[in-house]
């Protein structure tokens, strides 16, 4: 049985610069490096030195809370450097590649025979278990516990991400082994949703299929969780992103951790927007200076404009991410920018902004904030792009007073940073609240657990 | 070196100082900044600000103002030489002379209350460091166009330090505030001085002077400047000379902005239309407003109030005139709209709107001082707006309980049992 989701509220962020749809295979990068940032609230112990050759899939560093939960290297070569911050907390792993890549073999087993304790120790072991997110709190999974259910986007709705139709195909056997494995670990059920019926997703089996239309967050899997099947609290749901379901199949199969990954080089600055095969970790001027820049002074986003992280030409591919933006940076001052007429912007209201005019019409934003941050003013202008049963608003200003009873209350359990971006984006005053959520959902963390 | 550049130097030269507030006040105002989005958020943003959403709300009082100023003409001249018998738009309305006492007297109210009121903004910018908000943007705009035309300049002067620095920036500023502070500065006028403000003289510019003439013994014949509603209070609603037409397009006396419902209901359109106020307030306004009329109608129909009673005049007022004369419609449109003292959920704005336009009637009918609802209604529902709000996201709890209730919740386990435990009451 499917249940459709039809999206009426949100708003579709057109942008100039979409990946055309042909893969190249970018160049082997040098150094790949691991980027502790994008494992919020994970400590690393590290289990190799400085100096250490490691195989394709061999262990890097654990959990400290949970030894059990393994990160494992993309690539064969030797850990060159260990960068660390401020008390010495590790930032970034980074190893020179290998001519010749040699893999890590590991365990597999017989799913069918498998029980469910065997099939998480084969996942935690083999470096793939980060790959699965839980909420609340959208952090890596803690293995400890049972989802309530298990949730996967196949369609994206983000400006100039990744089509997942199309970095997909031709994976139906890796999606379908990691489908069926993540399918014993929930007593409950294995949401999948599609845009359309191309999906490879969509002749997946032991899955709920559901049809996705509407605007952006549609696409989001928080928006989808909650109108399927809304977290309570206690409650937790699993989520998965596919191109990640891709390298967990592919271990499951054959035993080998494969970074590869598809993913699309976009935006305005780029000369020619394409996707590219590379691996996770890779350094980004190996696809990026092959399409080509346009201008001197740009940002290289790390994921899509909306949830990304900055980074530069000479940073790395993240962990999670499928999509790289580059647009240009906006800052310069604009004469009279709060009263002139605006066509060339994106805006959710009319107030002399024409967007409005041409939904369709593609725009080629820049960095620049357009207006100062401000304290909330404006009232009612979330819940047009916001189509949660949550109040937005209300949510981001319990978060900010640090008032526990109330973010419990008005729904912190059910939302990651990334289900407010679109409101951030729209925002009148400016307010950074992917931020704020973030910080909300880590009170939280740490106060109740 | 251009402007550009040069303010950008200067911009740099006050950055940390005590006046950068100050200086970056005017340094924003002419070039949006060069400000880029931060790590750990959307890299791009939107196209609005608070400043274009503030901007469009006084595009929407642009036409008010300039139709208030020429109408400040108008009822000078027609309260010395008569009503003009052939109303002509251009030759009786839209006249030099008209406009001149515009200029003389609405003017210097627009000038003093943006004067008086950024000088307070800047002066709480530059002690608390943060930078100058545009609350006061439209507050400065509303204040003049709903204000009696002989308000004296020093009164509201007074005023406007008062509504500033206790309607809002003691709450911590734009956004803060509880009180509209535009309606502040209207209840404080009102109350602080109450013999000037109220009776027939102050709405027509000439009446008081004319008045204090003839106290001092110069034989003239006095100028009444009533408003329609004044007539009513009085029980004198047969000798009004306004039909419905001049009603209806403003050629009344009254608060300086509020005449023309025509010109107020473009500007609430513009506003609906630019997605910048709320229709469900206006709506909703629009419809309480029109309820309580027809219970003050049915209850003249019924015989239960005679024309003896005080309340007559105003309680056999046809219901829907109401939103043509007075400042209802103004009030609906510009002040119960304003977002941050308003109700903020869409379901609490039906409420909200809905009591403001019923209690404006109210106040109206039964005022005997004063025969206007609209501003201590506003301010009133300002007070409960938080209460209705309060009540509207509780039940978005109350949902989220019940669903929580009726959940099944997987402990935390690790035995491979799935075991299924019912949630327990929050």
């Amino acid at each position: 049985m499917s249940k459709d989701i039809r999206i009426k509220k949100g708003l579709n962020i057109n942008l100039v610069g979409a990946a055309e749809q042909t893969t190249s295979k970018a160049v082997s990068s040098n150094v790949y490096a691991i980027q502790l940032s994008d494992f919020h609230g994970i400590t690393p112990k590290m289990m190799v030195k400085q100096g250490a050759e490691v195989k394709a899939g061999e262990p890097l560093f654990y959990n400290k809370n949970m030894e059990s939960m393994l990160f494992v290297s993309p690539v064969s070569g030797e850990l060159i450097e260990i960068e660390r911050g401020d008390r010495r907390r590790i930032l970034t792993l980074k190893i020179l590649a290998d001519k010749t890549q040699e893999s890590f073999s590991g365990d597999t087993l017989d799913v069918e025979k498998s029980s469910k304790e065997q099939l998480k120790a084969l996942l935690l072991k083999s470096g793939c278990w980060p790959f699965i997110k839980q909420r609340p709190y959208d952090v890596v999974a803690n293995p400890d516990t049972t989802p309530k259910s298990i949730f996967i986007s196949g369609y994206s709705s983000g400006p100039l991400q990744a089509d997942l139709d199309f970095v997909l195909q031709g994976k139906e056997k890796e999606l379908q082994a990691a489908i069926t494995v993540l399918g014993k670990l929930t007593p409950g059920k294995v949401h999948v949703s599609v845009g359309s019926s191309k999906s490879p997703l969509s002749s997946m089996t032991g899955v709920e299929l559901h049809n996705v239309s509407g605007p952006h967050p549609a696409g989001l899997v928080g928006t989808q969780i909650n109108k399927v099947d809304p977290i309570n609290k206690g409650e937790l749901v699993w989520t998965v992103t596919p191109q990640d379901l891709i390298i967990i199949g592919e271990y499951l199969l054959t035993g080998k951790f494969n970074a590869e990954r598809t993913i699309a080089l976009a935006g305005s600055s780029v000369k020619a927007p394409k996707y590219y095969t590379t691996k996770i970790g890779a350094e980004i001027s190996t696809f990026l200076y092959a399409s080509g820049v346009n201008e001197e002074n740009f940002r290289v986003i790390n994921g899509d404009v909306l949830t990304g992280s900055k980074s530069r030409p000479d940073g790395y591919l993240g962990y999670y991410n499928n999509t790289v933006t580059v647009i240009p940076e906006g800052d310069d001052y604009e004469l009279f920018g709060w009263n002139k007429p605006v066509f060339n912007k994106i805006s959710a209201t009319r107030a002399l902004t024409f967007s409005w005019m041409q939904p369709n019409k593609k725009y080629d934003l820049d960095t620049n904030t357009n207006g100062e941050h401000r304290a909330f003013v404006v009232t009612g202008q979330y819940e047009k792009v916001f189509p949660m049963d949550i109040f937005p608003m209300q949510l981001l200003k319990a978060c900010m007073v640090k008032d526990l009873d109330e973010m419990e209350q008005l729904g912190l359990y059910e939302v990651a940073p990334e289900d407010f971006s679109l409101t951030e984006f729209i925002c009148i005053s400016k307010q950074p609240h992917q931020k704020i959520i973030r910080e909300g959902l880590d009170l939280l963390q740490k106060e109740i657990g | 070196m251009s402007l550009k550049s040069k303010l950008h130097e200067l911009k740099l030269k006050y950055q940390g100082k005590k006046m950068a507030p100050a200086f970056n006040a005017f340094h924003t105002f002419l070039f949006s900044p060069d400000e880029t989005t931060h790590a750990g958020g959307t890299h791009v943003k939107s196209a609005d600000d608070l400043k274009r959403t503030m901007n469009t709300v006084i595009m929407a009082l642009i036409p008010v103002l300039i139709f208030s100023m020429f109408n400040a003409g108008y009822q000078h001249y027609s309260a010395i030489n008569g009503f003009p018998a052939d109303f002509s738009l251009m030759n009786d309305f839209l006249t030099w002379d008209n406009f001149w006492i515009g200029i003389i007297k609405v003017l210097p109210l627009v000038v003093v209350s943006y004067a008086v009121g950024l000088i307070v903004e800047f002066i709480f910018a530059v002690i608390k460091g943060h930078e100058v908000e545009e609350g006061y943007l439209v507050t400065g705009m509303l204040v003049p166009l709903i204000v009696p035309i002989d308000t004296p300049l020093w009164m509201l002067s007074v005023a406007v330090v008062f509504g500033v620095v206790i309607g809002k920036e003691v709450f911590g500023g734009t956004g803060m505030n509880i009180l509209n502070p535009a309606l502040t500065i209207r209840a404080f006028l009102f109350f602080a001085y109450p013999t000037w403000m109220s009776g027939d003289k102050v709405w027509v510019y000439g009446a008081r002077e004319r008045s204090e003439e003839i106290l001092a013994g110069a034989n003239v014949d006095a100028i009444s400047g009533e408003t329609i509603l004044g007539y009513l209070a009085q029980n004198k609603g047969a000798e009004m000379t306004y039909s419905v037409s001049d009603m209806f397009f403003g050629f009344i006396p009254g608060s300086v902005g509020e005449t023309s419902a025509f010109l107020i209901l473009l500007g609430g359109l513009f506003l609906i239309f630019t997605k910048i106020a709320s229709w469900r307030i206006m709506v909703s306004a629009v419809i309480g407003s029109l309820v309580m009329g027809l219970i003050f109608n049915q209850v003249v129909d019924f015989g239960w109030v005679g024309e003896s009673s005080k309340f007559y005049g105003l309680m056999s007022f046809d219901f829907w005139k109401h939103l043509i004369v007075g400042g209802l419609a103004f009030g609906i449109v510009y002040m119960a709209t304003d977002p941050v003292t308003g109700s903020q959920t869409n379901k609490g704005k039906w409420y909200y709107g809905f009591f403001i336009g019923f209690i404006s009637v109210m106040i109206r009918v039964f005022n005997p001082a004063y025969p206007e609802g609209v501003f201590l209604a506003i301010l009133l529902m300002n007070v409960f707006a938080p209460t209705i709000d309060h009540y509207v996201v509780r039940g978005n709890i109350k949902r989220r309980m019940n669903r929580l209730k009726n959940a099944t919740i997987y402990p935390k386990d690790s035995d491979g049992k799935t075991e299924e435990l019912k949630a327990e009451t929050v």
